[in-house]
């Protein structure tokens, strides 16, 4: 399928998904549908370094929490630019701000990208669990840095007061969700097309051996930064709306460890050699949780996650899309 | 081209406090068959590695085609023309097989053309040179499913799919039976006949006497010898370090 086809396809599964939950929902559908959304993004940006190159993220929160602080930072300067500007830019600056969200995701995800390039540059040569406790340092580092920084609420949190109502789509939420639809169909039209591209090609030679790819001519270095950097701004994308989803946001909801897990749990599940391992598995834990959260408890969450997660890697390391790989070989054997 | 293809002048290689090599030096012309011996230890692979940038050496230089090399890390020297199979053989295992002849073609051959190498070109080539090692018929498999032998073909193949001035053949035929060596012999031979210039590392010595033009010992390594393959053998000093003193 050629990917103009791709991206249609998506637009007419989300609008139809939007319509859906627009009929027969309320705002808690568009509430619940938004963070499984939200993790399809995060588990498709995980995938693109974690499932495609092979390099463990740990520090997925990290990124998704700069993404909602950069739009914290930009609502505060929205909110103090009688006393942040001279009276002479107060005006225009007045004109400018608040930023409207795409544009809040835009940054959110430029300010990721940039780090997760200097994370690349900092790390890629780290290997292996190596890495893996590089990047969960430096969401370490990122939290204790947002912590004091007082202007976007240091521990003690910010608040963000999104507008009740948006011209055409109502209530704030389904305007938010409706953007995490785009986004989504951003981040599997990244990664599809990564997927069958020479850049996929050399990412899978660097997911299986670095040595041998450089061998024959891939730029292993050049190509994992290119991967922590789409990774990141893709988290960074995700986490941008947050704040104005929650409302208010502190460094202990911002950097949750859930984010890392689940950024880590949702691909294995759902399997990391394509993109639909992702999509699959963000959408079945994280609807998983959903129903746990107002059935049963949202402490249950995490325990959901572990289960399956420890479940999957014993039964089938290659998650769903890799079960019914086997399955499909067989049935074309037999 | 003036000059030799390869020249490697008094490169040296420490780990720690072990000398790996120790002013290594090395000329090859183009379009010659070398064999490189020596036992165990003796700083072959080491000295392959410097060669193709998997390892710095701490000494000396390699030029190769007119050019240092020196500070260009593998992949760039890949791309300009020097290609490697590995002792052990390295496929990307996540691929199949036409796909891991395929790597070189969409990076190294089609950063030297300038442009990028179209499905079908690349499905052509790939096919050409499965055919060339005997490997079209299990172009779709992954390498798990290829035997041994097999798979010293493919990391070959996969050298040569980089359209290399020089392969360096690391130990291609180890574990292989009789026949098995044989043929990659043939195989050698008759990629070097398309002008490539081969440098073949090897312990089995029927291979190396039946491939290589010119030999080249290395003994903790040093070179202690180089020059005629049937001349090299009777030297003392590499009777020596083979059999023992």
């Amino acid at each position: 399928m050629r990917t103009p086809a791709f991206i249609l396809i998506q637009i007419v599964a989300g609008l139809a998904l939007y319509l859906l939950f627009n009929y027969f929902g309320n705002d808690y559908w568009f509430f619940a549908g938004y963070t499984v959304l939200q993790y399809v993004v995060l588990a498709t940006a995980w995938n693109i370094l974690g499932g495609y190159c092979g390099y463990v993220n740990f520090g997925s929160a990290g990124f998704f929490a700069l993404g909602a602080y950069t739009s914290v930072f930009f609502y505060n300067v929205g909110q103090g630019v009688d006393d942040l500007f001279p009276d002479s830019l107060a005006g225009v600056m007045h004109l400018i701000f608040p930023l409207p969200m795409p544009l809040l995701i835009v940054i959110g995800g430029f300010v990721a990208g940039l780090v997760g390039l200097g994370t690349g540059y900092l790390t890629l040569r780290l290997r292996g669990v190596f890495f893996a406790i590089a990047t969960l340092a430096l969401a370490v580092v990122l939290e204790t840095l947002i912590i004091n920084w007082e202007f976007v609420g240091g521990a003690r949190g910010a608040y963000v007061i999104p507008p009740a109502e948006i011209p055409v789509f109502g209530p704030y939420i389904q305007f938010l969700f409706a953007l995490m639809i785009l986004l989504v169909i951003l981040s599997l039209t990244i990664a599809r097309l990564i997927e069958r591209s020479r850049l996929g090609y050399g990412f899978a030679t660097i997911r299986d051996d670095e040595l041998a790819a450089e061998a024959c001519g891939v730029p292993t270095l050049r190509l994992k930064l290119i991967a922590t950097t789409i990774s990141g701004a893709l988290m960074g994308m995700a986490g941008a709306p947050f704040p104005y989803y929650i409302g208010y946001v502190e460094p202990g909801s911002a950097f949750n460890l859930s984010y890392a897990v689940n950024s880590i749990a949702m691909p294995m599940i759902g399997g990391t050699s394509t993109w639909v391992g992702p999509l699959i598995g963000a959408v079945l834990l994280g609807t998983l949780q959903q129903i746990a959260t107002v059935t049963i408890s949202s402490a249950v969450n995490l325990l959901i996650v572990g289960l399956l997660l420890i479940g999957f890697v014993i039964v089938a390391p290659s998650g769903i899309v890799g079960l019914a790989q086997v399955w499909m070989r067989k049935r074309s054997k037999a | 081209m003036m000059g030799p293809l390869l020249k490697v002048d008094q490169l040296g290689k420490r780990f720690g406090g072990f000398v790996a090599l120790d002013s290594v030096a090395l000329t090859v012309a183009e379009g010659e068959r070398v064999g490189l011996i020596g036992p165990n230890g003796s700083g072959k692979s080491t000295l392959v590695n410097c060669i193709c940038g998997t390892l710095h050496n701490e000494t000396g230089s390699v030029t190769f085609a007119g050019e240092k090399m020196d500070g260009l890390i593998a992949h760039e020297r890949t791309r300009r023309g020097l290609a490697r199979s590995f002792q052990l053989p390295r496929p990307f295992m996540s691929m199949s097989v036409a796909d891991n002849i395929r790597v070189p073609l969409l990076y190294t051959v089609a950063a030297r053309i300038g442009h990028h190498v179209s499905k079908a070109e690349a499905d052509d080539r790939c096919m050409e040179l499965l055919k060339l090692v005997a490997l079209d018929h299990k172009a779709a498999k992954n390498p798990r499913d290829l035997t041994q032998v097999e798979m010293r073909k493919l990391e070959l193949a996969r050298a040569m799919a980089a359209e290399p001035k020089l392969l360096i053949a690391d130990e291609s035929m180890a574990g292989l039976s009789h026949s098995e060596v044989e043929d990659i012999v043939t195989l050698l031979i008759r990629l070097n006949e398309r002008g490539i210039t081969i440098i073949m590392i090897e312990h089995i010595m029927r291979a190396v006497m039946s491939f290589s033009q010119r030999l080249a010992v290395l003994v903790s390594g040093k070179k202690i010898a180089d020059g005629k393959p049937d001349d090299v053998i009777k030297e003392k000093e590499v009777i020596g370090a083979y059999l023992g003193q």
